[in-house]
């Protein structure tokens, strides 16, 4: 019998039952204001009747076969290229200085916004954008931009070379540490001194137990890839738009009775992510059928120099799409004249950010209220996890960490409008609070993911030396767990607020459109064109989410500067 | 007084059907019990019984008597039992003088006579004037003396070692050991030790029981 924590058996038993709550409550109850309304359930409208007419006229919309396709194909391709590249670099280049570098370029660029990075990227591609003018008029022969659709082509190519440059750096953190936690280096120089190629025997022997970890964050992939709204309206194709657009569409109608339309389309978008799942398992079952002959079949070679080349440049590409967007944003935010095709402006002024003064502070202000608020309800949450879990021995099953991924699995833009169809149908408002509500279901389990490996790794020998000083269990988790683990609490807010910052769904529906944050108002922009106001709020965007990391960075080691043993922890 | 003392009555632990431990033995205030084995037999499953934090999938039954008190439903800050391991575990963020005020027991109060107590216990160990300094630039053997002085600060009626000396090389291990041991006798406390260092248990001198393969004891 463990007597340890009997008397405060009840304090932290009951948050993860809390913690569970917040985050599969909304998500469930979403759902369920879906479904109902796509077969004609919504009082508030005056509809009662269950029938299938409302699928029937989603079927009759002209664009749905566009739409869909353009889900099935900016997901997949997305994924699949993403996640070769990141294998790639991974297979031909882990533990030399150039993956070091190519890694500490690309960990930052995961918390940049996906408006911003989309933007960027836009910046760079259009006709009017960096690439161009660096090549014209000398080689493209064009002294003005040419009318050529480039970015929003209606393939959603564009919308995909956006999407990948986000998501290398995001499954790229996911391998490593699923690296981390085996001994893939060990197996690839056994492989090797078996006279295997540096890629063929990563792939042979260490990607298959790789796979097996970062599966989850690969359907996070694709469910968002099919599914994301930010990037789409900004790189996407317009006529038709994709299917998640073209809900948020409906979604905004003053025609209420579009909201039925939208939510079958919702429904439709979220078998349409599940179909496609089941299609990317069979394809994972094929893999590793055709994997494990060509692995008995014994080559030691397959193109290793050309592989690791390829992945070498994919990666450098990716890092600089982001970086230079970046800098694009940066540049157009401070440009005065910039005529076209000079590569730099004439001059910098002051004079876009004092145009958009009053409104960017607003929504700066309302950023920070939104990301702070849901960052600390979901360390708050998560530390009560996770000190539950020790306290009480709770075992973490595959199966919890399923739900940890579940909200990230379901597109938003399944279960956002019923969310925001039950909050207004219930004679709940939508705004501010139930805001950051809803970003807490985004946030929680990032800032689980990030804190729950060094809280769990954390030497345990501590509490128990602790103890026996006499110590109680709340002060060897106040006075002795959290301040050794501050720089990984701090890391976990900076990421739990970067995702929060980047939210544009959550906000716009939830929000009922009455609250400007630094991310609706980028991505409302799109539309108007206006460079040097995107490049304004696509930089604040971006500071707002990295602004946090750099806290994270400084402040333990300014607290620790005297303390060894906590320096580069 | 036969009640004082440290006292495993009947104590067995189990993992699922194996047997690991099984003991009843009473260890008087001063002396040393010395538990052998290979590592994996669970020797320090022992400790963390008696220490009140038996790890998960482990079961044990028997009692565990400190000076008369039964202890074995208590939580491990009110057990008194005091356990060194073979990593010193300062804590990292604390100064030195911060680390042993963190031992120094809560009855002694008022700011200036606790600052004393830890001067005085720096002197004692040796390490005059290290109060503000960070734990991490001591040497191997001033660490493994401000664990102990911090472990007895606390005031504790028992001493538990779990491969205390393993980490300190040779020379060292001997001149720690000894200050281990010498303190135990002189504080009166029942000690128990697991180690598999035939020369840890010469030193400690006293009874030493021999746990041989896994799921047979003795």
């Amino acid at each position: 019998m463990n007597g340890r924590h009997q008397t405060e058996r009840f304090r932290f038993a009951w948050l993860p039952y809390l913690t569970l709550f917040a985050m599969l409550g909304p998500l469930l109850a979403g759902l369920a204001g879906t479904v109902a309304p796509a077969f004609g359930y919504m009082p508030a409208l005056g509809t009662r009747d269950l029938s299938l007419d409302v699928f029937r006229s989603l079927m009759a919309w002209p664009g749905l076969y566009d739409a869909v396709r353009l889900s099935v194909t900016t997901g997949f391709l997305a994924t699949a290229i993403s996640l070769g590249i990141v294998t790639l670099i991974t297979a031909g280049w882990v533990g030399t200085k150039s993956f070091r570098i190519l890694e500490r370029l690309l960990s930052p660029l995961l918390s940049v916004p996906h408006a911003a990075a989309a933007f960027g990227f836009a910046f760079l591609i259009m006709p009017s954008g960096w690439i161009a003018r660096l090549l014209s008029p000398w080689l493209t022969g064009w002294d003005r931009p040419p009318d050529v659709l480039i970015v929003q082509d209606p393939y959603g190519l564009a919308m995909t070379a956006g999407l990948i440059a986000k998501e290398v750096p995001f499954l790229l953190l996911m391998v490593l540490a699923a690296l981390s936690q085996s001994n893939g280096t060990r197996r690839q120089i056994v492989a090797q001194a078996l006279g295997y190629g540096r890629v063929t025997g990563w792939l042979k022997t260490v990607f298959p137990s790789i796979y097996s970890q970062i599966r989850l964050p690969v359907y996070v992939v694709l469910a968002y890839s099919m599914s994301v709204v930010d990037v789409a309206i900004i790189l996407g194709p317009n006529t038709p738009p994709t299917l998640s657009v073209q809900i948020i569409k409906w979604m905004n109608d003053p025609d209420l009775s579009f909201r039925l339309q939208a939510a079958a389309g919702a429904l439709a978008q979220f078998l349409l992510v599940i179909a496609a799942m089941l299609v990317w398992r069979m394809g994972e079952l094929f893999v590793a059928f055709a994997g494990r002959r060509w692995i008995v079949r014994g080559r030691r070679q397959l193109l290793d120099k050309t592989l690791r080349t390829v992945g070498f440049t994919a990666g450098v590409i990716t890092a600089a799409s982001i970086i230079l967007g970046l800098a694009g944003l940066v540049l157009w935010s401070f440009a005065g004249f910039w005529s076209y095709p000079d590569i730099l402006p004439d001059n910098l002024s002051l004079r876009s950010w004092a145009r958009s003064g009053a409104g960017l502070s607003d929504a700066a202000f309302e950023t920070m209220i939104i990301a702070f608020a849901s960052t600390l309800i979901a360390v708050f949450l998560t530390i009560g996890c996770l000190e539950a879990e020790y306290r009480y021995n709770l075992r973490i099953t595959r199966r919890s960490l399923l739900i940890l991924y579940l909200p990230l699995m379901v597109p938003q833009t399944a279960f956002l409008p019923g969310l925001q169809t039950l909050l207004l149908t219930t004679g709940a408002d939508t705004g501010r609070l139930p805001v950051i509500l809803t970003h807490l279901v985004f946030v929680l389990p990032y800032v689980f993911l990030s804190l729950g490996d060094p809280f769990r790794s954390w030497d345990t020998r501590y509490a128990t030396t602790a103890s026996a000083l006499g110590a109680g269990p709340d002060r060897v988790l106040w006075r002795i767990r959290l301040p050794m683990l501050l720089a990984p609490v701090l890391t976990a807010m900076a990421v739990g607020f970067a995702v929060s910052v980047g939210q544009y769904l959550p906000t716009l529906l939830i929000g009922g459109g009455r609250l400007q944050t630094l991310t609706t108002e980028a991505v409302a922009l799109a539309a108007g064109g206006d460079r040097r106001v995107i490049g304004v709020y696509g930089l604040a965007q971006t500071t707002a989410a990295l602004l946090p990391f750099l806290i994270a960075i400084l402040l333990p080691a300014f607290l620790w500067r005297n303390r060894k043993a906590l320096r580069h922890g | 007084m036969g009640d004082q003392g440290l006292t495993l009555e009947n104590v067995e632990i189990r993992n699922g059907q194996n047997t690991l431990i099984s003991i009843n033995t009473h260890i008087a205030p001063g002396e040393v019990l010395t538990i052998m084995g290979p590592s994996g037999v669970g020797k320090s499953t022992l400790l963390s019984y008696v220490i009140g934090n038996l790890p998960p999938g482990f079961d044990a039954k028997g009692r565990i008597v400190l000076d008369g008190h039964d202890i074995t439903h208590l939580p491990t800050n009110k057990r008194r039992v005091g356990i060194l391991f073979q990593d010193d575990l300062l804590f990292p963020h604390m100064s030195v003088g911060e680390n042993l005020s963190f031992g120094l027991h809560a009855d002694i109060k008022g700011r200036a006579v606790r600052r004393m107590h830890i001067e005085a216990a720096l002197t004692e160990i040796n390490l005059e004037g290290f109060a503000n300094r960070d734990p991490e630039t001591l040497s191997g053997g001033q660490k493994a003396r401000v664990a102990l002085m911090r472990m007895l600060l606390s005031n504790p009626c028992a001493l538990l070692l779990d491969e205390a000396f393993a980490r300190l090389d040779t020379k060292l291990r001997g001149q720690v050991r000894n200050l281990v041991f010498e303190y135990a006798r002189k504080r009166d406390l029942p000690t128990l030790m697991v180690t598999h260092d035939q020369a840890d248990a010469d030193a400690a001198g006293g009874e030493c029981i021999h746990l041989l393969e896994f799921g047979k004891p003795n």
